[in-house]
C-alpha cells in the first residue's frame, strides 16, 4: 500500500527536478535568455495593443482576426506547397537547392501563357474549368521540366563533391534563371487575367437575374468572388479563392504523403534518403529516384505558382525570391527534410506573417521582420526545427 | 563454369591501390569464404564485384558473363546481391518495407509475397516485428533483417559481409545456422568474416587475403589445418 502511494509521488517529483534543470539549462544558455525577453516582450506589446485598442473603444474584431487567419492560410499553403519542395530535395541531397524559388516562378509564368492564350481564344469563358486545368497543367509541367534540367545540368555532375560547391552552384541556377526569364519575355510584369469561374448556380443562389420572369444564378465566383456572409451573428466577407486554394494544398499535400508513404517509388526515396549506397545495393537506381523528387517538389511548386498568380494576379522574373524565400524559412522552421515539417511550417508561417501585425499593432509592411525574426526565435529554442530532431542527429 | 570468377581485379580509393589483383572463384551451390584482417580488401572486393567500387583492370564473370563494368543496381538484377557490412537495414523504413526494398527490381507481386512468408519462416522473429522501424530492431535482428532483405532478391549468389559483426556469440551461432540453411536451399554464398573459425567450418573453399592479394586459396578444411592460418586468424598460438 504505501509503495504503490510513494511511487507516483517519487516520478512526479523527478519530472519537478527535470523541469528545473531544463529552466536552469534554457537560463544559461544567453541566447535562449535574450529569446526568452524578446518572446516575453512581445506577449506583452499584444496586450498593451489589445487593451489599448478595447480603451479607445475599437477592439480588434473577431471579424477581421478570422478574415487574417483565413488569408494567412491560403499564403501558407502556398509557402508549404513550395517548401515541400526544398525539404524532398535536402532529405536525399542535403543540398539546398535555391533555384527552387524560381521553379515557383516559372511555373507562374509560363501558367501565365496558358491562361493568356485561353484568354485570347475564348476558351477562359466557354469552359472556365478546362481553361484553368490547362494553366495548372502547364504551369506544373513547365516547373517540372525546368527541375529536370537543373538537376540533369547543374547537379548532376556535382555529386560527390564538397557540400559547399552543389549549394554555390543553386544560388547561380537561381540567378541565370531569372536572367533567363528577363531576355526571354523582358521585365514587364504582366497580369493574369480576370477570370470569374462561377460554381454551382444551384446551392450559391448567386447573381442572379430575372429573365422572363425566370431566375437564373451565375453561382459562386470561385476566383474573383468576394462575398458578405453571416456566420453566427458576424459578418464576414470571404474570397472563395483562398478556400480553394488551400483546399488544393491539402489535396496535393495528401498525395504526395501517399507517394512517399505507400507506393515503391516513395519508399525508394527515403531508402535513398538515409542510405544512398545501401539503396543501390536493393537494385534502386539513386539517379532516377534523386529525378523524381525533383519532379515531385517542382509539380508542386508550379502548381503553387499558379494558384499564387489566381489571387496575385502578377508575374514577373522576379517574383519568386520573396515567397521562395519564406517558403525556405517556413522549412527551416519545421525541419528541414522533415515532409510534415514543412507542411506545417508553412501554414505557421503563412498565418503568423499575416496574423501578427495585426495583433502586434504593427504595420503589414513590417511583416517580412515577422517572418524572418521568428525564424530566429524557433532556431533559438529549436536549433533543428519545430519536427527535425530525428534527422538532424543522423545528419550532423 | 563457375558461377561467378573473379580475375585479376585491381581498385584503387583514390591513390590508394586497395585490390592488387584478386581472382577468386566460386562454384554453384558452394560456400565460399574470405578471411583476412581489417584492410586485407575483403569488403572492397565485394563491392568491386557489386560495381559499388568499379575494378580499374580485371575481369568479373558470372556465368560467363562479363560484368564489370555493368553499373550497381543493375548487377542487383542478374542475381547478385549483397548484404552489406554493419547491416545497413534503413532504420526509418518499417520491417516489411525494408524487405520490399530488398525486392525493388522484382515486379511479381505474388511472388513477392511467397518471398515474404518464406523469409518468416526462416527468420520467425522478423514476423513479430513486421510493422516496426527497422532501428528499432536489436543488433541480432537487424542482422536477420539483412539477411532476409538480401534474400528477398532471390540471389544467385549471396554477399554476406560480416554477418557476426557486434553479434553475442549464441547470435552468431544462430546467424551462420542461417546461413547454412539459406546455402542448403541452393544459394550459392560467398562470406567475407572476421571470425574465420566458423566461416571456414561452413565454407567448402576459403581464400587468405592479406593487404590486397590473394595469399592462400584452399579447400576450406585444409586452410583449417594449415598452420600459419591457425596461427594467424584462428588465434593459435
Amino acid at each position: 500500500m504505501a509503495s504503490t502511494a510513494s511511487q507516483p509521488a517519487t516520478t512526479s517529483g523527478g519530472d519537478g527536478v527535470s523541469l528545473a534543470q531544463r529552466i536552469i539549462k534554457l537560463l544559461r544558455n544567453p541566447l535562449q535568455v535574450a529569446g526568452l525577453v524578446i518572446v516575453i516582450f512581445l506577449v506583452w506589446t499584444i496586450i498593451q495593443n489589445l487593451t489599448g485598442l478595447a480603451a479607445a473603444g475599437r477592439p480588434l474584431s473577431v471579424e477581421r482576426i478570422i478574415r487574417v487567419i483565413i488569408f494567412g492560410l491560403a499564403q501558407g499553403s502556398i509557402y508549404a506547397l513550395i517548401a515541400l519542395g526544398y525539404t524532398l530535395v535536402y532529405g536525399i541531397l542535403s543540398m539546398i537547392n535555391f533555384a527552387h524559388s524560381e521553379v515557383f516562378m516559372s511555373g507562374a509564368y509560363i501558367g501565365f501563357f496558358a491562361i493568356h492564350w485561353a484568354e485570347q481564344s475564348g476558351l477562359l469563358y466557354s469552359n472556365t474549368a478546362l481553361a484553368l486545368l490547362i494553366t495548372v497543367t502547364v504551369g506544373m509541367a513547365a516547373a517540372v521540366t525546368i527541375a529536370v534540367l537543373l538537376e540533369r545540368i547543374a547537379y548532376r555532375p556535382l555529386r560527390g563533391a564538397p557540400r559547399l560547391v552543389p549549394l554555390i552552384t543553386a544560388i547561380g541556377a537561381s540567378i541565370a534563371l531569372q536572367q533567363i526569364f528577363l531576355r526571354l519575355f523582358g521585365s514587364a510584369t504582366r497580369v493574369y487575367p480576370e477570370v470569374n469561374f462561377y460554381v454551382l448556380p444551384q446551392l450559391f443562389r448567386l447573381e442572379c437575374e430575372t429573365i422572363d420572369g425566370a431566375e437564373i444564378c451565375k453561382g459562386m465566383d470561385l476566383i474573383n468572388g468576394r462575398y458578405d456572409v453571416q456566420l453566427l451573428g458576424m459578418e464576414l466577407q470571404l474570397r472563395p479563392i483562398f478556400f480553394v486554394v488551400f483546399f488544393l494544398a491539402v489535396l496535393m499535400m495528401a498525395i504526395l504523403w501517399y507517394i512517399v508513404r505507400r507506393t515503391k517509388i516513395g519508399k525508394a526515396m527515403r531508402a535513398v534518403a538515409e542510405d544512398r549506397k545501401t539503396a543501390s545495393l536493393m537494385g534502386i537506381n539513386v539517379d532516377r529516384v534523386i529525378v523524381s523528387t525533383f519532379i515531385l517538389g517542382a509539380a508542386l511548386a508550379g502548381a503553387a505558382g499558379v494558384l499564387f498568380a489566381l489571387y496575385n494576379t502578377q508575374v514577373s522574373p522576379f517574383m519568386g525570391f520573396t515567397p521562395g524565400i519564406k517558403a525556405f524559412t517556413a522549412a527551416v522552421i519545421g525541419g528541414i527534410g522533415n515532409i510534415p515539417g514543412a507542411m506545417f511550417g508553412g501554414l505557421f508561417l503563412g498565418v503568423t506573417e499575416s496574423l501578427a501585425p495585426t495583433l502586434l499593432g504593427m504595420s503589414s509592411q513590417l511583416e517580412d521582420v515577422i517572418v524572418f525574426g521568428l525564424l530566429i526565435l524557433v532556431l533559438i529554442f529549436r536549433p533543428t526545427g519545430i519536427f527535425g530532431e530525428v534527422l538532424s542527429e543522423k545528419k550532423a | 563454369m563457375s558461377l561467378l570468377e573473379v580475375h585479376d581485379i585491381h581498385t584503387f580509393y583514390g591513390k590508394i591501390h586497395a585490390l592488387k589483383g584478386i581472382s577468386i572463384k566460386v562454384e554453384q551451390g558452394q560456400i565460399v569464404t574470405l578471411i583476412g584482417s581489417n584492410g586485407a580488401g575483403k569488403s572492397t572486393t565485394l563491392n568491386t564485384i557489386c560495381g559499388i567500387t568499379p575494378a580499374a583492370e580485371g575481369k568479373i564473370l558470372l556465368d560467363g558473363q562479363d560484368i564489370t563494368r555493368v553499373p550497381a543496381h543493375q548487377i542487383v538484377t542478374r542475381g547478385v546481391i549483397q548484404s552489406p557490412e554493419g547491416r545497413k537495414i534503413f532504420m526509418r523504413l518499417t520491417v516489411r518495407e525494408n524487405l520490399e526494398m530488398g525486392a525493388f527490381t522484382r515486379n511479381d507481386k505474388a511472388e513477392i509475397a511467397r518471398d515474404m512468408d518464406f523469409v518468416f519462416t526462416r527468420l520467425p522473429r522478423l514476423k513479430e516485428r513486421i510493422w516496426q522501424l527497422g532501428g528499432t530492431l536489436s543488433g541480432g535482428e537487424q542482422q536477420m533483417l539483412a539477411i532476409g532483405r538480401a534474400l528477398m532478391a532471390r540471389p544467385r549468389i549471396l554477399l554476406l559481409d560480416e554477418p557476426s559483426m557486434g553479434l553475442a556469440p549464441l547470435l552468431v551461432e544462430e546467424i551462420f545456422n542461417i546461413i547454412k540453411g539459406i546455402n542448403e536451399q541452393g544459394v550459392t554464398i560467398l562470406l567475407v568474416e572476421q571470425n574465420a573459425l566458423m566461416a571456414l567450418e561452413i565454407a567448402n573453399q576459403g581464400y587468405v587475403l592479406q593487404s590486397g592479394e590473394v595469399k592462400l586459396a584452399d579447400d576450406a578444411d585444409k586452410l583449417l589445418d594449415n598452420d600459419e592460418v591457425r596461427k594467424l586468424y584462428l588465434g593459435e598460438v
